[in-house]
């Protein structure tokens, strides 16, 4: 009964979110009804017992991902709420449609065509004792005490699936490095956002033609 | 492996909820007095280290100034500037506050963790068993770490709902601090983790309940993680509450108030408690994880659930005292240097010494030898001197470089 209350209310926030996300104007809200859908699809996780993917839910989307966005969305200032009657690139709405109805047929379909559900097998049993085989995921340990949802994603991410937990870990750190080497390419003359202090008092460097435009106060200023 | 779930569910469910309540009730009323005292306190403890009086008017002390403040706050004119987000700006006090409040309900608050009957902290309410603290999920600790990531939205939210520059860059300003310091904190944590083997932070006070080296030396996670990851933790819980003298977020001599510039009344009052809640429950979590929360020293000392109590809120006290020495004694860090610290220094260190933990946790598994111990203790050293050093050399080739083309320049 708590159950399906609990199921309910996370479902309808998380329907909400989804939607708001879609319909608001201003990147801004988006963002925030994304963190609503995120947290409501947590409190789902929580639901299922997955207590460590509720937490990491949290932490890495709504916690990192989303901030990411809204520093993005900020810092270029494209956090002006937007005309929906002006299509930016042509024919991109009729597109989306198809695209959108095409994946949701092919969600219906794994959904109705499925045999053992839409998420994969169920428990593989053993053939000759008619018992759930032994697997990484089994919720009782060796010495017969039940082991918690984190122990066990611990236990295969780091025996199973150990080399691509690494191969993973290598990608995002060659993303970060890589990153890191493509902005902070310097040409000589060019202005750093983080001069030692220095070199604070150095003469102003005169403004690009490739700048962008300040807003016209500081135009005046000048 | 230790599994401790509480005993509370599984009753009647009446009986849960309403216990469940008034925990939480407590814990409320308990956080929003104990703000009230804070405030006080950090007012009245700062202007003796500067020579002043402080606040001797209202109450005994000036003990009810607080009091006296927010009343005030809350019937002055509130504002909402003519550019602001009116929804966002709005948003923002109350995004900044819950999860302050919702980090406080996994801490232990009391309980007799000293006992040698294994008990462990269980206590009685009205005849129900249960811990005296208002959740205990299965994912600990990571709760507090999720919710000082949500706490982010708040500053950023208020800074940009604002539609003022100050604001903004003071919101920047803090959103990058707040998420650069989390990964040491992180990892400080993590160091925790390893050795109580558990999120729970129930569990992680029994594990630091246990009679230490001779059965004087607490065994608290300080002592038995090797100090280096409280000082991280420490560190970076500062950076987190945007406290001195990390305090660039709200800096007035460069952005007027910071975020909260242009807050005012109930709204404004709403940032600083949210803020002195913070720096209440980062005491409490830094009280849980490394020194032992509610277990006091493994003394003879007498028994019952408000001993528990009692020891938690000594060492809470020695924490927001020193927040305060903090503010009064030092000098706030410029933004690179911050940065700096936080990168170059924090998360190096805390890495490093979580792998040291982690090697000597597979050799207490292993049952390594001492030979082999050794040998494994001057392998790290080597390698840690090596990457150090590399590390080193490569920030002062960068930092050369730079200078070079500042130089080349002028």
């Amino acid at each position: 009964m708590t159950e399906v209350v609990v199921f309910c209310v996370a479902a309808a926030l998380a329907l909400v979110g989804a939607l708001g996300v879609v319909v608001s104007k201003n990147p801004v809200h988006s963002a925030l009804f994304l963190i609503q859908t995120l947290m409501g699809v947590a409190v789902l996780f929580v639901l299922q017992e997955a207590h460590f993917l509720a937490a990491v839910q949290v932490v890495v989307y709504a916690g990192a991902i989303v901030i990411l966005f809204l520093f993005v969305i900020m810092l270029l200032g494209v956090d002006k709420a937007e005309d929906f009657a002006v299509e930016p690139i042509a024919g991109q709405r009729p597109l989306a449609a198809v695209v959108g109805g095409a994946l949701l047929a092919i969600g219906l379909t794994v959904m109705v065509v499925a045999v053992d559900g839409s998420t994969g097998t169920s428990a593989t049993f053993d053939p000759q004792t008619g018992q759930p085989a032994e697997t990484a995921l089994d919720s009782i340990g060796a010495d017969g005490q039940p082991i918690t949802d984190i122990e066990r994603i611990g236990r295969v991410l780091f025996s199973d699936y150990a080399l691509a937990f690494e191969i993973t870990a290598a990608l995002l750190t060659i993303a970060v490095i890589g990153a890191v080497v493509l902005t902070r390419t310097v040409s000589r003359g060019e202005r750093l956002d983080d001069l030692e202090p220095a070199s604070f008092d150095l003469p102003p460097v005169a403004p690009h033609d490739n700048q962008p435009d300040h807003d016209s106060a500081g135009e005046s200023g000048a | 492996m230790i599994l401790a779930a509480d005993p509370l569910y599984g009753g009647d469910l009446l009986g849960d909820i309403l216990i469940t309540l008034l925990k939480a009730g407590v814990a409320f009323t308990f956080l929003l007095v104990a703000v009230m005292l804070m405030i006080w306190f950090e007012r009245k403890l700062i202007s003796d280290m500067q020579n002043r009086i402080g606040p001797n008017i209202a109450g005994p002390w000036g003990i009810f100034q607080t009091l006296a403040d927010g009343i005030k706050l809350f019937f002055k004119e509130d504002l909402v500037p003519e550019n602001a987000d009116r929804f966002v700006f709005k948003l923002a006090p109350y995004l900044a506050l819950v999860p302050a409040f919702l980090v406080f309900a996994i801490v232990p608050l009391g309980g007799d963790f000293n006992r040698k009957d294994g008990s462990d902290g269980v206590v009685s309410i009205f005849g129900h068993d249960t811990f005296l603290q208002v959740a205990d999920p299965p994912m600990g600790i990571l709760f507090f770490l999720a919710m000082s990531s949500i706490a982010i939205y708040g500053i950023m939210l208020a800074g940009w709902g604002s539609g003022s520059k100050y604001p903004l860059l003071g919101a920047v300003r803090a959103s990058a601090q707040m998420i650069s310091y989390e990964a040491a904190l992180g990892l400080a944590i993590a160091a925790v983790v390893l050795q109580t083997g558990s999120l729970s932070t129930h569990d992680m006070v029994i594990d630091q309940a246990a009679g230490g080296y001779g059965g004087i030396i607490p065994n608290w996670n300080i002592v038995v993680t090797g100090f280096v990851p409280f000082f991280v933790f420490f560190i970076a819980g500062t950076a987190e509450l945007n406290r001195p003298p990390f305090d660039l977020v709200e800096a007035e001599q460069e952005l007027v108030g910071g975020f909260h510039t242009e807050y005012s009344s109930i709204r404004f009052a709403l940032f600083f408690l949210a803020e002195f809640m913070n720096t209440i429950t980062m005491s409490a979590i830094m009280v849980l994880l490394f020194l032992g929360g509610p277990a006091g020293p493994a003394l003879f000392f007498p028994e019952g659930w408000w001993i528990g109590t009692f020891w938690f809120f000594l060492k809470l006290m020695a924490f927001l005292f020193t927040f305060v020495w903090f503010r009064a004694t030092l000098p706030r860090f410029r933004y690179d240097q911050l940065m700096d610290l936080g990168w170059k220094v924090l998360i190096p260190i805390s890495l490093a010494w979580f792998l040291l933990l982690a090697g000597l946790r597979l050799g207490d598994d292993r049952d390594w030898t001492y030979n082999e111990t050794l040998a494994f203790m001057v392998g790290c050293i080597i390698t840690f001197a090596l990457l150090g050093g590399l590390l080193i050399g490569a920030i002062n080739t960068a930092r050369a470089e730079r200078v070079r083309e500042e130089a080349d320049r002028g």
